[in-house]
């Protein structure tokens, strides 16, 4: 049982140095299982329906709108449901559960931070991405700029959040199946990759959405079964359920208030901010406003995403807290040589397959296993899509061709990029399979906060932002936070294994930091900018101003 | 009508300027105001753990801290919900009529 130890050893580091909100998307080194003949044929279920509907969505997917906005025909509600089904990961099901299991109140704090992120893109995104945008957020962040070097810069900051993002989830990908249904490694991984590229190649956006429809109404109710319960074993009464909980756990009364997660507070409030401000500019989630049709539909999309998300994020402390009370009286069916010291069979993040079978039994295990892989599945295919489409929307059709390219062609490149993706992601997970990618999500986030989502707020709110303000700005966010991440303590002692102490950069997230000077940069060089091209840009500002608030000209331009 | 007609009067409109200011005031109050109980959170972990480990009352289990927290995730399911409703009737009246207007 090395590998647990490693396990529990990595989580333990990770909390002192206070990046355990970090990990989100680790789910660790697992040992492999006895296949799962139940969670396959459950899987199977889900991804013979998925196939259908990808069918389904490849006769209606014919034009390059089509593939990248699914036409823009899916209403507030679906497509809510469609983002939560893109942002709620596997690991933050089974990796917050997991924590709460093990330390119980600071699984919440972590919750909390991915769910406050929403808010911000309600209030100063989502209309206005829906307004000024057509298949990409360049097209919003550039749309007075000249499209050269904007979209250029749009397109890396893209392509750097989906590479990280993607690595993680297919490393997770990998280690949970090799945990769950018992397959291979490799095998897993190659299986994520070619059924997201179906539905990606064939289905485009719509059926991306409806497989992350489907997963989020699975996982959804599969977590209310759950801690329904749990609750129903304790007449409802969380007093109740906390009381028990600390009279089995361990760390007893510990585990109703904070640990180690967060000791120093530059640490906690720029993870604070990566999280808060990262969401908004995570081009998987931006691309989702662009398949509704409307900006009143567009609110109520995030409006629904914010309430499933943070219902879910409540459901998974019950659930984290049901598994202490159910799992630990019965150490011989759920610990390592039935010893509670010892940890769960598999590790820490499968206190809720565990608890699943506790309450439901081997085929309710079977199916909240199949959720987990199917959550995992819908989350790679968005953001195969989102790279896709920087690709070729961004790269190809706007810089290289300079918009002189039909739907068609436009539509090949994306379906060529996303072939590429698919094989890239493979080859990751498995070049990355024995590394620790705890850090990965946190680095998505931090580029994101610092290169995607500054650019997109002066560009979108700033009257005086310029091109090279917006580029330059961009650039030193997205260097900062590359660079101020990999000399964090989680990359620099935990994943390279340099001596604990020697990282250059002590703090958990580089947020605070990147993302200032990013705001700096593009303000003083948009200021100190009296090109030509500039005068011409802030002269557009008016008019962006006025389709970005009511919405007029963008209906009839993004051709829906 | 066409779209840049529409514009140019929509620009020259007053009603238009105050429409964006009103709005966009009220998304920046909206938001620091997340930013206020998400960071007040955050530091008070940082800061005075021991306050929230108190218990809710004498007896109790349940610690401050929870109540607290949950309070957080349910704060921001609200307030992003009176925003989307608030945009989605008042605000989007007013934007219709200033577009009619430019549109007659």
């Amino acid at each position: 049982m090395i590998k647990l130890k490693h396990i529990l050893g990595g989580i333990a580091a990770l909390s002192v140095a206070g990046v355990a909100l970090a990990a989100g998307a680790d789910l660790g080194q697992a040992t492999k299982q006895a296949t799962n003949w139940t969670a396959i044929v459950m899987f199977g279920i889900f991804v013979a329906i998925t196939l259908w509907i990808t069918k389904w969505a490849a006769g209606k997917t014919k034009t390059a709108a089509d593939f990248y906005t699914a036409g823009g025909g899916i209403t507030g509600f679906q497509n809510g449901l469609a983002i939560a089904g893109d942002y709620m990961s596997a690991a933050s099901f089974l990796g917050i559960s997991g924590l709460v299991f093990g330390s119980g109140f600071d699984g919440l704090i972590f919750s909390i931070g991915w769910l406050v992120g929403w808010p911000v893109i309600t209030f100063l995104m989502a209309e206005r991405l829906r307004n000024l945008g057509k298949f990409t957020f360049a097209d919003v962040a550039g749309y007075r700029f000249d499209p050269g070097p904007i979209r250029t810069f749009a397109a890396c900051g893209s392509l750097v959040v989906v590479a990280f993002y993607l690595i993680a989830q297919m490393v997770g990908a990998g280690q949970l199946i090799k945990l769950l249904f018992g397959l291979d490694y490799i095998v897993a991984v190659s299986m994520v990759g070619a059924i997201m590229m179906v539905y990606v190649l064939f289905g485009g956006m719509t059926a991306t959405t409806w497989v992350q429809i489907i997963k989020a109404v699975m996982l959804l109710t599969g977590a209310t079964f759950m801690a329904l319960a749990v609750l129903f074993q304790f007449g409802f009464s969380p007093e109740a359920l906390f009381s028990r909980a600390v009279e089995v756990h361990s760390k007893k009364d510990a585990i109703m208030g904070p640990g180690a997660l967060i000791n120093d507070p530059i640490s906690a409030i720029s993870v604070g901010m990566a999280l808060m401000f990262g969401t908004a500019g995570l081009p998987h989630i931006l691309m989702r406003f662009f398949t509704v049709p409307s900006a009143k539909e567009a609110r109520k999309s995030v409006g629904w995403a914010t309430t499933w998300i943070g219902y879910f994020y409540i459901l998974t402390f019950i659930i984290g807290f049901g598994a202490i009370t159910n799992l630990i009286p019965n150490p011989a069916d759920y610990f390592v040589n039935g010893e509670v010291s010892k940890g769960l069979n598999g590790g820490g993040n499968m206190a809720a397959v565990h608890l699943a079978k506790a309450v439901g039994g081997d085929l309710f295990m079977g199916f909240i296993s199949a959720v987990a892989f199917a959550t995992i599945l819908a989350v790679v295919a968005g953001l195969t899509l989102s790279g896709a489409s920087a690709v070729s929307h961004d790269l190809y059709a706007s810089v290289w061709r300079r918009g002189n390219v039909d739907s068609a062609t436009e539509l090949r490149v994306s379906k060529i990029t996303t072939v590429c993706l698919g094989i890239f992601a493979v080859l990751l997970g498995i070049v990355f399979e024995k590394e620790n990618v705890a850090f990965m999500v946190m680095l998505a986030f931090a580029v994101a906060c610092s290169a995607n989502f500054p650019v997109l707020f002066m560009s979108v709110l700033w009257k005086d932002c310029t091109t090279r303000g917006a580029v330059a700005g961009g650039t030193v966010g997205l260097v900062s936070s590359v660079a101020l991440t990999i000399m964090s303590p989680a990359v620099w002692e935990v994943s390279l294994g340099n001596a604990k102490g020697s990282a250059l950069y002590p703090y958990a997230s580089s947020a605070i930091f990147s993302m200032t000077a990013a705001f700096i940069v593009i303000y003083l060089v948009s200021k100190l900018d009296n090109s030509a091209q500039a005068k011409k840009e802030r002269a557009a500002f008016p008019a962006q101003l006025i389709r970005s608030e009511t919405g007029v000209g963008s209906s009839s331009a993004s051709g829906h | 009508m066409k779209d840049e007609d529409i514009v140019a009067r929509i620009q020259k409109n007053p009603k238009f300027l105050k429409f964006v200011s009103t709005r966009n005031n009220y998304s920046i109050i909206m938001t620091l105001a997340m930013m206020v109980v998400y960071f007040g959170y955050i530091l008070l972990v940082a800061f005075n753990k021991q306050f929230l480990a108190t218990k809710i009352s004498a007896g109790a289990v349940t610690s401050i801290g929870i109540p607290l927290g949950v309070g957080v995730l349910v704060f921001t399911i609200v307030l992003t919900a009176i925003y989307v409703r608030r945009a989605n009737t008042e605000f989007d009246a007013m934007k219709d009529e200033i577009v009619k207007e430019a549109s007659k």
